[in-house]
């Protein structure tokens, strides 16, 4: 058996049981990474020696009990938009090539604390801006289940990474939809935490007011576990917010009975893949049958969103990106002259095309004379769509839809048309701005043999009622493995 | 010719006193080396979060109250987004929208009487750092020690007509500011900033002429001088026929004349927007009235007492109100010695001329209450006589000696023993057969010098009473 097709909470049993030790773990990752990495390319750092002497270290506190955790000595996968203190942070930009980061994100101090063995930083489009993650400047990630295909973006990385079992769990963000669509497309399970979850002290800012970190793993157990261990009340993110309970594990439960799961009608009309139409409707069928109550309802203003998007994470990140100018840290091009030659040619030959794209968008919306039209009215616009979702969860427990209106394109095929690739952020992107939580589920394949996914909407602060869903239903599903990964062991 | 008027109004920057900076725990202590007093939020590193240090919210409301404003009960802060290498994230958090603090306003001296000057808002924000012209490398290097210390600009409307008026009205900021311990409000220093925004009209005309914002003004004195000479340069401009241009000019006291630093045509589009990374500010009653509270006696009130509860003249008063840590070691030492006019004398004299002799500040004055008041005992109870007390009150005044023990350690405990002093006396009588003489023949002044003579020989320590006494007795004797 290879120990990487286990997930994460298997294989943390079986390390505190002494039946695999954290080094086995590690080194089992490392051997998929020499095997796969090269038709994936998951990663933009692959760190073997500090992973195998982390291990160690982990395996030591294991034996004499000082850790306990369920993800002790578990091999992760850190998105590359987290500083990871000494380890190279790119973004995936060629602007920050050089970065060794003076300190360590909150979200992965919590995994260290809890034992994880960091194994590397997972590719992603460049600063999160892509749906593809071919915007990254060190090459693209190929989809696992097919490699003449995109595994979706941002978190493009950290998906295929879990699929190609590089990794038993990796850590993604969502400004967007970057968790769950790459989730969906890669056929493993993600979750985007209501905003204010998991602290983003650490995690490089792409679109600060919608950022979030969350889990990629295999399955629904593994992110809630997950979650439960990076989500904390950090003094340090005034956006974080002390919750009630940091218990998502309890929510694993196999009852969806009485459960209230609204469709919103708007999400199966034009633009959508039939396939993925009747996949993501017999799932709900499948909910149904096992005793939830599942109706359609119109939620409005869904065509606003995203507009409304693109132009506030495209003005957030043209301030949030401004930092990067070659003073203090970062790529600094060769030859200047003079201070604004060296801004403009370190920013020109830093950034990639995506990236400049949505600072001059951003730019744009916020100077003098279009800020009321374009960035008032988008912020307007957010907080009427948090009100459309307030009045659905009156009625709904948990809102069902696809993740994706397609399954993994082609590469090569989306930047040609960005307007068409932000088009494709439709089912996601509302949810962030409602700072709400969804979770991805795989719910089949196309004709093609590329994953489905499902995606499962909870009102602010009910991960539990989106998890339970997502659980209930991935019991009626046998666990499907990417079949190309399984072909080469 | 025609008549004129000059039209001002004044952007105040100052920097407050918390000990960390606004948005991280950094230390905001002066003069370290440099980059010494930095973290990953105030040097902008990657990934680093802003969080507010509440001290500062609570500070600019005290002045906000202190200046009749009205304090916003929901504010936010923005960004400004600029770029410069002494501003890490290449955005400043400030506050444009909703700034905590508007329409207040503060009353000034003027030869004509009370005049009230207007404050337009008071916002919150952080300082930049320091850049560093490496001239024998050819490189400029930045220190961040400075990034993130707190600021309030207070904007005034344009309300002032008079270089005496604007002095008058930074005068009195900085006594309220002072009184609150908001800030030190040094303009030498820098922790006090002024930007003057000047335009001249005719007298009586309606509309405003077009401003020019004057920057780099360290000291009132630069101010008055920036003030008189760009009327000057206004009005000359305009008899000539000439426009005046809207723009931002710098003063260079040295030479004693501005020059553009620029346009508004290259003015900054500055992308405000509000900073996402901070929750809005909420003020409720409670926090409010807490501040409220604890506002302290100002100025004017706490003049007032000092004239009615301690019956001090108004000069006294005047003066002694004039700095705060002046009024602080005034009350103190009044409650411990309960002789208030005594205390005032020591302030008022010899304290303001050690000062002045050192040329420091009263904020510099380091001795403390308890041992002025003992001081005061002192001489009340006769331990020491006034002389020995001036030599005391210096060594207090530079080391903050306790008075009790310096006295017993030096041996200066005034000398109340007749049989002694009447030997020195003897002594002197015999030494000074010429003095005697003069005085016998009616020239009275000439026992000051034989009092003189015996304290000289008794060391200082003779009780000056009974050396007086004892003079008179033996000279009428022999």
């Amino acid at each position: 058996m290879n120990i990487m097709s286990l997930t994460a909470v298997e294989l943390g049993k079986k390390i505190k049981a002494g039946e695999i030790t954290a080094l086995e773990a590690a080194d089992a990752a490392i051997h998929q990474i020499e095997k796969l990495e090269d038709t994936y390319h998951c990663y933009v750092t692959v760190d073997k020696e500090g992973a195998r002497k982390r291990a160690a270290e982990v395996q030591k506190q294991i034996d004499d009990g000082t850790l306990n955790s369920p993800l002790a000595g578990v091999p992760v996968a850190i998105k590359d938009n987290m500083c990871t203190k000494g380890m190279l942070t790119t973004c995936s930009s060629k602007i920050l090539g050089n970065f060794y980061p003076t300190y360590t994100s909150e979200a992965v101090l919590n995994l260290e604390k809890a034992g994880a063995v960091i194994i590397g930083k997972a590719n992603m489009d460049e600063f999160a801006m892509g749906s593809t993650t071919e915007t990254s400047a060190y090459g693209v990630t190929r989809n696992p289940w097919n490699k003449d295909h995109v595994p979706g973006g941002s978190s493009g990385g950290s998906c295929a990474a879990v699929a190609a079992w590089e990794c038993s769990y990796a850590l993604g963000s969502d400004t967007g939809g970057s968790i769950r669509q790459p989730s969906s497309f890669c056929g493993v399970v993600g979750i985007k935490p209501t905003y204010g979850t998991v602290s983003r002290y650490g995690l490089i800012a792409y679109g600060s007011s919608l950022d979030q970190i969350g889990p990629v793993a295999k399955d629904v157990t593994d992110c809630a576990t997950i979650l439960e261990t990076i989500a904390s009340y950090d003094e340090k993110d005034s956006t974080s917010v002390k919750r009630d309970s940091y218990d998502f594990t309890s929510a694993l439960v196999d009852d969806v009975k009485g459960m209230k799961i609204g469709i919103p009608s708007s999400y199966f009309g034009e633009g959508l893949d039939p396939e993925v139409k009747d996949a993501v409707l017999a799932a709900a069928k499948t909910l149904e049958e096992k005793g939830a109550i599942v109706e359609e309802f119109e939620l409005g203003l869904v065509d606003y969103a995203i507009p409304a998007y693109y132009v506030i994470a495209s003005a957030e990140a043209s301030s949030n990106l401004a930092r990067f100018d070659g003073v203090k840290y970062g790529y600094r091009t060769q030859d200047y002259n003079g201070l604004h030659n060296m801004y403009k040619k370190s920013r020109s030959e830093g950034f990639g095309a995506e990236v400049k794209r949505r600072i001059m968008l951003g730019s744009f919306v916020l100077s003098s004379g279009y800020y009321d039209a374009y960035y008032l009215k988008a912020l307007r616009t957010k907080a009427l769509i948090k009100k459309e979702f307030d009045k659905a969860f009156e009625k709904y427990d948990v809102i069902l839809g696809p993740a994706a209106p397609t399954t993994a394109p082609e590469l090569g095929k989306s930047l040609t048309d960005p307007i068409k690739m932000y088009l494709g952020d439709i089912y996601t992107i509302s949810v962030n701005l409602a700072g709400l939580p969804g979770i991805s589920v795989p719910c089949g394949v196309d004709s093609k043999g590329l994953p489905i996914g499902l995606q499962l909407i909870g009102d602010c602060f009910r991960e539990n009622k989106i998890i339970r869903a997502a659980y209930a239903y991935e019991q009626t599903q046998k666990r499907r493995d990417c079949p190309t990964v399984q072909a080469t062991e | 010719m025609k008549q004129y008027e000059t039209v001002i109004g004044l952007e105040v920057h100052v920097e407050l006193a918390t000990k960390t900076k606004i948005f991280c725990s950094c230390s905001t202590a002066f003069g370290s080396a440099p980059n010494t007093h930095t973290c990953p939020v105030c040097t902008g590193m990657p990934g680093s979060l802003p969080v507010l240090n509440k001290q500062v919210v609570e500070y600019a409301m005290a002045v906000g109250l202190a200046t009749n404003c009205e304090i916003t009960r929901y504010g936010k802060f923005d960004r400004k987004n600029y770029f410069y290498p002494d501003n890490p994230q290449n955005y400043q958090i400030s506050q444009l929208y909703l700034p905590i603090c508007r329409n207040g306003h503060v009353d000034i001296e003027t030869e004509q009487g009370k005049k009230e000057i207007r404050i337009h808002e008071i916002h919150m924000e952080e300082d930049a750092g320091k850049l560093v012209h490496d001239e024998w490398s050819d490189c400029s290097l930045v220190d961040f020690n400075r990034s993130g210390v707190p600021l309030i600009e207070i904007v005034s409307e344009p309300d002032m007509r008079s270089a005496k008026e604007v002095i008058a009205y930074l005068e009195k900021l900085r006594l309220t500011i002072q009184y609150l311990g908001a800030s030190d409000c040094k303009l030498n220093e820098g922790s006090m900033r002024a930007d003057v925004n000047l335009s001249v009209r005719e007298v009586g005309a309606k509309e405003f002429g077009t401003r020019t914002e004057m920057k780099n003004l360290n000291s009132f004195k630069a101010i008055a001088r920036a003030i008189e000479n760009e009327t000057e340069r206004q009005i000359d401009l305009i008899e000539d026929g000439e426009k005046v241009i809207q723009e931002t000019r710098r003063w260079d006291d040295n030479k004693g004349y501005s020059y553009a630093m620029r346009s508004k045509e290259d003015a900054q589009d500055y992308r405000y927007f509000p900073e996402p990374d901070l929750v809005p500010i909420v003020i409720d009653d409670e926090w409010l009235n807490r501040v409220k509270d604890a506002q302290p006696e100002f100025r004017d009130e706490k003049k007032v007492r000092y004239m009615e509860e301690y019956k001090l003249p108004e000069y006294d008063a005047d003066i002694i109100t004039l700095h705060k840590k002046m009024a602080d070691i005034f009350e103190k030492t009044t409650e411990l010695c309960k002789n208030p006019k005594k205390v005032s004398n020591y302030l008022m004299g010899e304290t303001m001329r050690l000062l002045k002799d050192k040329g420091q500040e009263p904020e510099d004055l380091k001795f403390s209450p308890e041992n002025l008041a003992k001081l005061i005992n002192l001489v009340e109870q006769g331990v020491i006589n006034g002389n020995t007390a001036k030599d005391v009150f210096a060594k207090i005044f530079e080391e903050n000696v306790d008075p009790e023990e310096y006295v017993k350690e030096h041996g200066l405990k005034m000398d109340n023993n007749s049989d002694e002093i009447r030997k020195i006396v003897e002594e002197v009588l015999a030494n000074n057969p010429q003095s005697v003489q003069d005085y016998r023949n009616g020239k009275e002044k000439a026992i000051g010098f034989l009092v003189g003579q015996t304290m000289k020989a008794a060391k200082g320590k003779a009780n000056p009473g009974i050396v007086n006494q004892l003079l008179k007795e033996m000279l009428k004797n022999e």
